[in-house]
Protein backbone atom coordinates (compact mmCIF):
# COMPACT_ATOMS: atom_id res chain seq x y z
CA UNK A 1 0.00 0.00 0.00
CA UNK A 2 1.34 3.37 -0.95
CA UNK A 3 -0.52 5.24 1.81
CA UNK A 4 1.72 6.03 4.69
CA UNK A 5 0.57 9.47 5.49
CA UNK A 6 -1.32 11.73 3.15
CA UNK A 7 -2.14 15.29 4.09
CA UNK A 8 -3.84 17.90 1.97
CA UNK A 9 -3.55 21.61 2.67
CA UNK A 10 -6.46 23.44 1.12
CA UNK A 11 -9.26 25.92 1.47
CA UNK A 12 -12.94 24.94 1.53
CA UNK A 13 -13.96 27.24 -1.33
CA UNK A 14 -10.92 26.61 -3.53
CA UNK A 15 -11.71 24.86 -6.82
CA UNK A 16 -8.15 23.65 -7.23
CA UNK A 17 -8.23 22.03 -3.80
CA UNK A 18 -11.45 20.30 -4.82
CA UNK A 19 -9.75 18.84 -7.88
CA UNK A 20 -7.22 17.07 -5.71
CA UNK A 21 -9.87 15.90 -3.24
CA UNK A 22 -11.86 14.39 -6.09
CA UNK A 23 -8.77 12.51 -7.28
CA UNK A 24 -8.01 11.24 -3.78
CA UNK A 25 -11.61 10.12 -3.35
CA UNK A 26 -11.66 8.33 -6.71
CA UNK A 27 -8.63 6.34 -5.63
CA UNK A 28 -10.07 5.67 -2.19
CA UNK A 29 -7.09 7.30 -0.48
CA UNK A 30 -7.45 8.33 3.15
CA UNK A 31 -6.05 11.73 3.92
CA UNK A 32 -5.87 14.38 6.58
CA UNK A 33 -7.34 17.69 5.43
CA UNK A 34 -5.78 20.88 6.76
CA UNK A 35 -7.86 24.00 6.14
CA UNK A 36 -6.02 27.23 5.49
CA UNK A 37 -7.79 30.50 6.27
CA UNK A 38 -7.03 32.01 2.90
CA UNK A 39 -7.17 34.87 2.06
CA UNK A 40 -6.84 36.00 5.67
CA UNK A 41 -3.74 34.06 6.69
CA UNK A 42 -1.43 31.27 5.69
CA UNK A 43 0.05 28.89 8.22
CA UNK A 44 3.80 28.72 8.85
CA UNK A 45 3.65 25.12 7.80
CA UNK A 46 2.12 25.91 4.41
CA UNK A 47 4.77 28.56 3.72
CA UNK A 48 7.46 26.06 4.66
CA UNK A 49 5.97 23.32 2.48
CA UNK A 50 5.42 25.56 -0.53
CA UNK A 51 7.96 28.37 -0.33
CA UNK A 52 7.76 28.86 -4.11
CA UNK A 53 4.20 29.90 -4.86
CA UNK A 54 2.93 29.82 -1.25
CA UNK A 55 -0.41 28.56 -2.55
CA UNK A 56 -2.83 25.76 -1.82
CA UNK A 57 -3.44 22.99 -2.58
CA UNK A 58 -0.35 21.27 -1.26
CA UNK A 59 -0.27 17.50 -0.97
CA UNK A 60 2.15 16.01 1.52
CA UNK A 61 2.87 12.32 1.09
CA UNK A 62 5.26 10.67 3.56
CA UNK A 63 6.47 14.12 4.52
CA UNK A 64 7.22 15.19 0.95
CA UNK A 65 5.27 18.20 -0.34
CA UNK A 66 3.86 18.81 -3.81
CA UNK A 67 2.12 21.85 -5.22
CA UNK A 68 0.07 22.60 -8.38
CA UNK A 69 -3.19 20.68 -8.51
CA UNK A 70 -2.74 19.16 -11.98
CA UNK A 71 0.79 18.00 -11.13
CA UNK A 72 -0.60 16.51 -7.92
CA UNK A 73 -3.32 14.62 -9.78
CA UNK A 74 -0.79 13.01 -12.12
CA UNK A 75 1.33 12.09 -9.10
CA UNK A 76 -1.66 10.50 -7.38
CA UNK A 77 -2.44 8.36 -10.42
CA UNK A 78 1.17 7.22 -10.80
CA UNK A 79 1.72 6.48 -7.13
CA UNK A 80 -1.51 4.65 -6.38
CA UNK A 81 -1.54 2.42 -9.41
CA UNK A 82 -4.44 0.23 -8.29
CA UNK A 83 -7.97 1.44 -8.32
CA UNK A 84 -9.47 4.09 -10.55
CA UNK A 85 -7.49 5.01 -13.65
CA UNK A 86 -7.32 8.81 -13.88
CA UNK A 87 -4.81 9.54 -16.65
CA UNK A 88 -5.34 8.35 -20.22
CA UNK A 89 -2.92 5.63 -21.27
CA UNK A 90 -2.17 6.42 -24.91
CA UNK A 91 0.52 9.14 -25.37
CA UNK A 92 -1.60 11.11 -27.83
CA UNK A 93 -4.71 10.96 -25.60
CA UNK A 94 -2.52 12.06 -22.71
CA UNK A 95 -1.17 14.97 -24.72
CA UNK A 96 -4.67 16.02 -25.70
CA UNK A 97 -5.97 15.81 -22.13
CA UNK A 98 -3.04 17.86 -20.81
CA UNK A 99 -3.49 20.37 -23.63
CA UNK A 100 -7.16 20.99 -22.90
CA UNK A 101 -6.59 21.14 -19.15
CA UNK A 102 -3.92 23.78 -19.67
CA UNK A 103 -6.11 25.69 -22.12
CA UNK A 104 -9.00 25.71 -19.66
CA UNK A 105 -6.72 26.90 -16.86
CA UNK A 106 -4.81 29.53 -18.85
CA UNK A 107 -7.55 31.04 -20.99
CA UNK A 108 -10.57 30.27 -18.87
CA UNK A 109 -9.24 31.56 -15.58
CA UNK A 110 -7.90 34.72 -17.15
CA UNK A 111 -11.23 35.63 -18.72
CA UNK A 112 -13.13 34.75 -15.56
CA UNK A 113 -10.90 37.00 -13.51
CA UNK A 114 -11.89 39.98 -15.62
CA UNK A 115 -15.54 38.98 -15.72
CA UNK A 116 -15.56 38.78 -11.96
CA UNK A 117 -13.48 41.83 -11.09
CA UNK A 118 -14.44 44.36 -13.73
CA UNK A 119 -17.46 46.22 -15.01
CA UNK A 120 -18.78 47.80 -18.17
CA UNK A 121 -17.01 47.35 -21.48
CA UNK A 122 -13.96 45.56 -20.07
CA UNK A 123 -16.22 43.05 -18.41
CA UNK A 124 -18.36 42.63 -21.50
CA UNK A 125 -15.30 41.86 -23.60
CA UNK A 126 -14.16 39.32 -21.01
CA UNK A 127 -17.59 37.67 -21.06
CA UNK A 128 -17.34 37.28 -24.84
CA UNK A 129 -13.86 35.82 -24.52
CA UNK A 130 -15.04 33.40 -21.82
CA UNK A 131 -17.94 32.28 -24.00
CA UNK A 132 -15.46 31.53 -26.80
CA UNK A 133 -13.22 29.56 -24.44
CA UNK A 134 -16.08 27.37 -23.29
CA UNK A 135 -17.32 26.90 -26.82
CA UNK A 136 -13.82 25.76 -27.81
CA UNK A 137 -13.67 23.34 -24.89
CA UNK A 138 -16.66 21.51 -26.31
CA UNK A 139 -14.34 20.15 -29.01
CA UNK A 140 -12.64 17.98 -26.43
CA UNK A 141 -15.97 16.45 -25.45
CA UNK A 142 -16.51 15.06 -28.97
CA UNK A 143 -20.09 14.12 -28.15
CA UNK A 144 -19.03 11.76 -25.37
CA UNK A 145 -20.69 11.42 -22.00
CA UNK A 146 -17.58 12.66 -20.21
CA UNK A 147 -14.18 13.91 -21.41
CA UNK A 148 -12.93 10.50 -20.32
CA UNK A 149 -15.60 8.66 -22.31
CA UNK A 150 -18.07 6.61 -20.29
CA UNK A 151 -16.33 7.48 -17.02
CA UNK A 152 -14.68 10.64 -15.79
CA UNK A 153 -10.92 11.04 -16.13
CA UNK A 154 -8.18 13.64 -15.57
CA UNK A 155 -9.72 16.11 -17.97
CA UNK A 156 -13.13 15.93 -16.31
CA UNK A 157 -11.42 16.58 -12.97
CA UNK A 158 -9.41 19.45 -14.45
CA UNK A 159 -12.40 21.23 -16.00
CA UNK A 160 -15.05 20.01 -13.56
CA UNK A 161 -14.74 22.90 -11.14
CA UNK A 162 -16.48 25.09 -13.71
CA UNK A 163 -19.59 22.92 -13.37
CA UNK A 164 -20.05 24.09 -9.79
CA UNK A 165 -18.38 27.49 -9.69
CA UNK A 166 -19.36 28.95 -13.04
CA UNK A 167 -23.11 29.14 -12.32
CA UNK A 168 -22.29 30.87 -9.03
CA UNK A 169 -20.10 33.43 -10.79
CA UNK A 170 -22.77 33.91 -13.45
CA UNK A 171 -25.37 34.60 -10.75
CA UNK A 172 -23.11 36.95 -8.82
CA UNK A 173 -22.20 39.02 -11.85
CA UNK A 174 -25.43 38.52 -13.79
CA UNK A 175 -23.93 37.28 -17.03
CA UNK A 176 -24.12 34.04 -18.95
CA UNK A 177 -20.98 32.23 -20.05
CA UNK A 178 -22.17 28.71 -20.71
CA UNK A 179 -25.65 28.30 -22.14
CA UNK A 180 -27.56 26.54 -24.86
CA UNK A 181 -26.53 29.17 -27.37
CA UNK A 182 -22.73 28.85 -27.14
CA UNK A 183 -22.00 25.54 -25.40
CA UNK A 184 -24.99 23.22 -24.99
CA UNK A 185 -22.83 20.08 -24.85
CA UNK A 186 -20.66 21.51 -22.10
CA UNK A 187 -23.74 22.63 -20.22
CA UNK A 188 -25.12 19.11 -20.35
CA UNK A 189 -21.77 17.76 -19.20
CA UNK A 190 -21.86 20.14 -16.21
CA UNK A 191 -25.03 18.40 -15.05
CA UNK A 192 -23.69 14.88 -15.56
CA UNK A 193 -20.37 15.67 -13.86
CA UNK A 194 -22.05 17.00 -10.72
CA UNK A 195 -24.14 13.86 -10.52
CA UNK A 196 -21.13 11.54 -10.31
CA UNK A 197 -21.14 10.10 -6.77
CA UNK A 198 -17.57 10.94 -5.83
CA UNK A 199 -17.92 14.47 -7.16
CA UNK A 200 -21.29 15.09 -5.54
CA UNK A 201 -20.07 13.85 -2.18
CA UNK A 202 -17.47 16.56 -1.68
CA UNK A 203 -18.84 19.80 -3.07
CA UNK A 204 -18.66 22.92 -0.93
CA UNK A 205 -21.95 24.27 0.41
CA UNK A 206 -23.57 26.24 -2.39
CA UNK A 207 -25.10 29.01 -0.31
CA UNK A 208 -21.87 29.66 1.57
CA UNK A 209 -19.90 29.72 -1.68
CA UNK A 210 -22.47 31.99 -3.28
CA UNK A 211 -22.32 34.36 -0.34
CA UNK A 212 -18.53 34.45 -0.43
CA UNK A 213 -18.67 35.14 -4.15
CA UNK A 214 -20.88 38.18 -3.63
CA UNK A 215 -18.67 39.54 -0.85
CA UNK A 216 -15.57 39.05 -3.00
CA UNK A 217 -17.19 40.77 -5.98
CA UNK A 218 -18.10 43.81 -3.90
CA UNK A 219 -14.60 43.97 -2.47
CA UNK A 220 -13.05 43.91 -5.92
CA UNK A 221 -15.40 46.58 -7.24
CA UNK A 222 -14.89 48.91 -4.30
CA UNK A 223 -11.13 48.75 -4.86
CA UNK A 224 -11.55 50.26 -8.29
CA UNK A 225 -10.30 53.83 -8.75
CA UNK B 1 19.49 8.56 -35.64
CA UNK B 2 16.32 6.76 -34.74
CA UNK B 3 13.61 6.76 -37.35
CA UNK B 4 11.37 3.75 -37.65
CA UNK B 5 9.95 3.02 -41.06
CA UNK B 6 6.91 5.10 -41.81
CA UNK B 7 7.52 7.56 -39.02
CA UNK B 8 7.59 11.19 -39.86
CA UNK B 9 8.38 13.91 -37.38
CA UNK B 10 8.06 17.58 -38.24
CA UNK B 11 8.72 20.50 -35.93
CA UNK B 12 7.23 23.90 -36.70
CA UNK B 13 9.29 26.54 -34.98
CA UNK B 14 10.77 30.02 -34.83
CA UNK B 15 14.49 30.59 -34.47
CA UNK B 16 14.45 32.61 -31.27
CA UNK B 17 11.63 30.90 -29.39
CA UNK B 18 12.77 29.34 -26.10
CA UNK B 19 9.75 27.04 -26.28
CA UNK B 20 10.91 25.70 -29.63
CA UNK B 21 14.44 25.25 -28.27
CA UNK B 22 13.06 22.96 -25.57
CA UNK B 23 11.65 20.62 -28.20
CA UNK B 24 14.82 20.69 -30.29
CA UNK B 25 16.89 19.70 -27.25
CA UNK B 26 14.54 16.84 -26.41
CA UNK B 27 14.55 15.54 -30.00
CA UNK B 28 18.35 15.67 -29.97
CA UNK B 29 18.69 13.77 -26.70
CA UNK B 30 16.24 11.17 -27.87
CA UNK B 31 18.14 10.97 -31.17
CA UNK B 32 14.97 11.48 -33.17
CA UNK B 33 15.30 12.48 -36.79
CA UNK B 34 12.97 15.32 -37.73
CA UNK B 35 12.17 17.88 -40.34
CA UNK B 36 12.29 21.50 -39.18
CA UNK B 37 9.99 24.16 -40.61
CA UNK B 38 10.83 27.78 -39.76
CA UNK B 39 7.72 29.90 -39.46
CA UNK B 40 7.40 33.57 -40.21
CA UNK B 41 5.36 34.61 -37.19
CA UNK B 42 4.13 37.74 -38.93
CA UNK B 43 2.77 35.56 -41.71
CA UNK B 44 1.92 32.16 -40.30
CA UNK B 45 1.63 29.25 -42.68
CA UNK B 46 -1.69 27.59 -43.42
CA UNK B 47 -0.22 24.32 -42.14
CA UNK B 48 0.65 25.83 -38.77
CA UNK B 49 -2.83 27.27 -38.39
CA UNK B 50 -4.29 23.91 -39.33
CA UNK B 51 -2.13 22.04 -36.82
CA UNK B 52 -2.60 24.49 -33.96
CA UNK B 53 -5.92 26.24 -34.49
CA UNK B 54 -6.39 26.96 -30.77
CA UNK B 55 -3.23 28.96 -30.07
CA UNK B 56 -1.77 29.40 -33.58
CA UNK B 57 1.70 29.28 -32.04
CA UNK B 58 5.00 27.45 -32.31
CA UNK B 59 6.27 24.93 -31.39
CA UNK B 60 4.04 22.31 -32.93
CA UNK B 61 5.23 18.76 -33.33
CA UNK B 62 3.58 16.72 -36.04
CA UNK B 63 4.06 12.97 -35.78
CA UNK B 64 2.59 10.71 -38.42
CA UNK B 65 0.10 13.41 -39.29
CA UNK B 66 -1.09 14.19 -35.77
CA UNK B 67 -0.21 17.50 -34.14
CA UNK B 68 0.87 18.22 -30.57
CA UNK B 69 1.17 21.78 -29.26
CA UNK B 70 2.57 23.37 -26.07
CA UNK B 71 6.26 22.71 -25.47
CA UNK B 72 6.09 20.92 -22.12
CA UNK B 73 3.27 18.73 -23.37
CA UNK B 74 5.37 17.93 -26.44
CA UNK B 75 8.27 16.92 -24.17
CA UNK B 76 6.07 14.45 -22.31
CA UNK B 77 4.72 13.08 -25.59
CA UNK B 78 8.24 12.59 -26.93
CA UNK B 79 9.27 10.78 -23.73
CA UNK B 80 6.29 8.46 -23.87
CA UNK B 81 6.46 7.70 -27.57
CA UNK B 82 10.19 7.06 -27.93
CA UNK B 83 11.21 4.83 -25.05
CA UNK B 84 15.01 5.04 -25.32
CA UNK B 85 17.20 7.77 -23.84
CA UNK B 86 14.71 8.61 -21.13
CA UNK B 87 14.47 12.25 -20.02
CA UNK B 88 11.93 11.92 -17.20
CA UNK B 89 12.82 10.87 -13.65
CA UNK B 90 11.56 7.37 -12.89
CA UNK B 91 10.40 8.11 -9.38
CA UNK B 92 6.87 9.61 -9.34
CA UNK B 93 7.76 12.20 -6.68
CA UNK B 94 10.85 13.40 -8.53
CA UNK B 95 8.83 13.49 -11.72
CA UNK B 96 6.19 15.64 -10.02
CA UNK B 97 8.81 18.00 -8.62
CA UNK B 98 10.34 18.34 -12.09
CA UNK B 99 6.93 19.11 -13.59
CA UNK B 100 6.31 21.70 -10.89
CA UNK B 101 9.61 23.47 -11.51
CA UNK B 102 9.28 23.31 -15.28
CA UNK B 103 6.60 26.00 -15.08
CA UNK B 104 7.52 27.70 -11.79
CA UNK B 105 11.23 28.26 -12.43
CA UNK B 106 10.66 31.11 -14.84
CA UNK B 107 8.21 32.98 -12.63
CA UNK B 108 9.09 36.61 -12.31
CA UNK B 109 11.92 36.59 -14.85
CA UNK B 110 9.98 38.22 -17.65
CA UNK B 111 8.50 40.71 -15.18
CA UNK B 112 12.00 41.52 -13.96
CA UNK B 113 13.05 42.13 -17.55
CA UNK B 114 10.24 44.44 -18.61
CA UNK B 115 9.48 46.43 -15.49
CA UNK B 116 11.19 49.13 -13.49
CA UNK B 117 11.26 50.48 -9.97
CA UNK B 118 9.11 48.81 -7.33
CA UNK B 119 7.54 46.33 -9.77
CA UNK B 120 10.98 45.17 -10.79
CA UNK B 121 12.10 44.85 -7.17
CA UNK B 122 9.15 42.60 -6.42
CA UNK B 123 9.83 40.46 -9.47
CA UNK B 124 13.49 40.21 -8.50
CA UNK B 125 12.62 39.00 -5.01
CA UNK B 126 10.52 36.25 -6.57
CA UNK B 127 13.28 35.32 -9.01
CA UNK B 128 15.96 35.16 -6.33
CA UNK B 129 13.67 33.09 -4.09
CA UNK B 130 13.20 30.59 -6.91
CA UNK B 131 16.87 30.50 -7.86
CA UNK B 132 17.85 29.81 -4.25
CA UNK B 133 15.53 26.82 -4.21
CA UNK B 134 16.72 25.64 -7.62
CA UNK B 135 20.30 25.90 -6.39
CA UNK B 136 19.38 23.40 -3.67
CA UNK B 137 17.95 21.03 -6.28
CA UNK B 138 21.41 20.87 -7.88
CA UNK B 139 23.29 19.75 -4.77
CA UNK B 140 25.30 16.65 -5.57
CA UNK B 141 24.26 16.74 -9.23
CA UNK B 142 25.67 18.01 -12.49
CA UNK B 143 22.24 18.51 -13.97
CA UNK B 144 18.71 18.62 -12.57
CA UNK B 145 18.34 15.20 -14.19
CA UNK B 146 21.40 13.86 -12.32
CA UNK B 147 24.35 12.80 -14.43
CA UNK B 148 22.57 13.47 -17.66
CA UNK B 149 20.34 16.22 -18.98
CA UNK B 150 16.69 15.53 -18.26
CA UNK B 151 13.23 17.04 -18.61
CA UNK B 152 13.80 19.78 -16.06
CA UNK B 153 17.14 20.81 -17.56
CA UNK B 154 15.43 21.04 -20.95
CA UNK B 155 12.46 22.93 -19.52
CA UNK B 156 14.55 25.58 -17.78
CA UNK B 157 17.42 25.42 -20.26
CA UNK B 158 16.46 28.76 -21.77
CA UNK B 159 17.71 30.33 -18.53
CA UNK B 160 21.24 29.42 -19.63
CA UNK B 161 21.11 32.02 -22.40
CA UNK B 162 18.09 34.07 -21.36
CA UNK B 163 19.32 35.24 -17.99
CA UNK B 164 22.72 36.46 -19.27
CA UNK B 165 20.91 38.36 -22.03
CA UNK B 166 18.45 39.91 -19.56
CA UNK B 167 21.35 40.81 -17.29
CA UNK B 168 23.20 42.44 -20.15
CA UNK B 169 20.25 44.53 -21.27
CA UNK B 170 19.05 45.59 -17.81
CA UNK B 171 22.63 45.95 -16.59
CA UNK B 172 21.80 43.95 -13.49
CA UNK B 173 23.49 40.70 -12.53
CA UNK B 174 21.39 37.98 -10.92
CA UNK B 175 23.29 34.72 -11.30
CA UNK B 176 26.85 35.23 -10.12
CA UNK B 177 29.28 32.44 -9.38
CA UNK B 178 29.40 33.71 -5.82
CA UNK B 179 25.70 33.79 -5.10
CA UNK B 180 24.65 30.77 -7.13
CA UNK B 181 27.70 28.57 -7.70
CA UNK B 182 25.76 25.46 -8.71
CA UNK B 183 23.33 27.26 -11.00
CA UNK B 184 26.22 29.12 -12.56
CA UNK B 185 28.07 25.85 -13.21
CA UNK B 186 24.89 24.26 -14.53
CA UNK B 187 24.41 27.07 -17.05
CA UNK B 188 27.85 26.41 -18.47
CA UNK B 189 27.54 22.65 -18.47
CA UNK B 190 24.15 22.85 -20.14
CA UNK B 191 25.24 25.31 -22.83
CA UNK B 192 28.30 23.21 -23.63
CA UNK B 193 26.44 19.93 -23.77
CA UNK B 194 26.59 18.12 -27.11
CA UNK B 195 22.80 18.27 -27.37
CA UNK B 196 22.63 22.02 -26.92
CA UNK B 197 25.85 23.46 -28.25
CA UNK B 198 25.06 23.83 -31.93
CA UNK B 199 21.33 24.33 -31.60
CA UNK B 200 21.20 27.96 -30.64
CA UNK B 201 21.33 30.95 -32.93
CA UNK B 202 24.29 33.28 -32.57
CA UNK B 203 24.25 34.88 -29.15
CA UNK B 204 24.47 38.32 -30.70
CA UNK B 205 21.45 37.69 -32.87
CA UNK B 206 19.39 36.49 -29.89
CA UNK B 207 20.57 39.38 -27.76
CA UNK B 208 19.62 41.85 -30.45
CA UNK B 209 16.14 40.43 -30.72
CA UNK B 210 15.51 40.63 -26.98
CA UNK B 211 16.88 44.16 -26.91
CA UNK B 212 14.48 45.23 -29.65
CA UNK B 213 11.56 43.72 -27.74
CA UNK B 214 12.72 45.40 -24.52
CA UNK B 215 13.15 48.79 -26.14
CA UNK B 216 9.70 48.59 -27.68
CA UNK B 217 8.14 47.76 -24.32
CA UNK B 218 10.10 50.46 -22.49
CA UNK B 219 9.12 53.01 -25.10
CA UNK B 220 5.45 52.22 -24.68
CA UNK B 221 5.72 52.88 -20.97
CA UNK B 222 7.37 56.29 -21.38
Amino acid sequence: MADKEVRLFGMWASPFTKRVEWALKLKGIEYEYVNESIPFSKSEELLRLNPVTKKIPVLVHNGKPLAESLVIIEYIDETWKEGYSIMPKDPYDLAQARFWAKFADDKGTMSLLHVFSKEGEVQQKAVEEAREVFKTLEQALEGKKFFGGDCINYLDLAIGWYAFWLPIIEETVNVSMVDDANAPLLKAWFGRFLEVDVIKSILPPRDKTSEMSKIRRNQLLSNMP
Amino acid sequence: MEEAKGEEVTLFGFWSSPFVHRVIWALNIKKIKYKYVEEDLSNKSALLLEHNPVYKKVPVLVYNGIAIAESLIILEFIEETWKENSIMPQDPYEKAVARFWATAAGDGLWQFFITEGKEREEALTSVINNFELLEKELIGKNFFGGDRIGYLDISVGWISYGVPIFEEITEFKIITEQKFPLLHAWMEAFSNSEFVKDTLPLREKLSERYRKVWEAIMQKKN
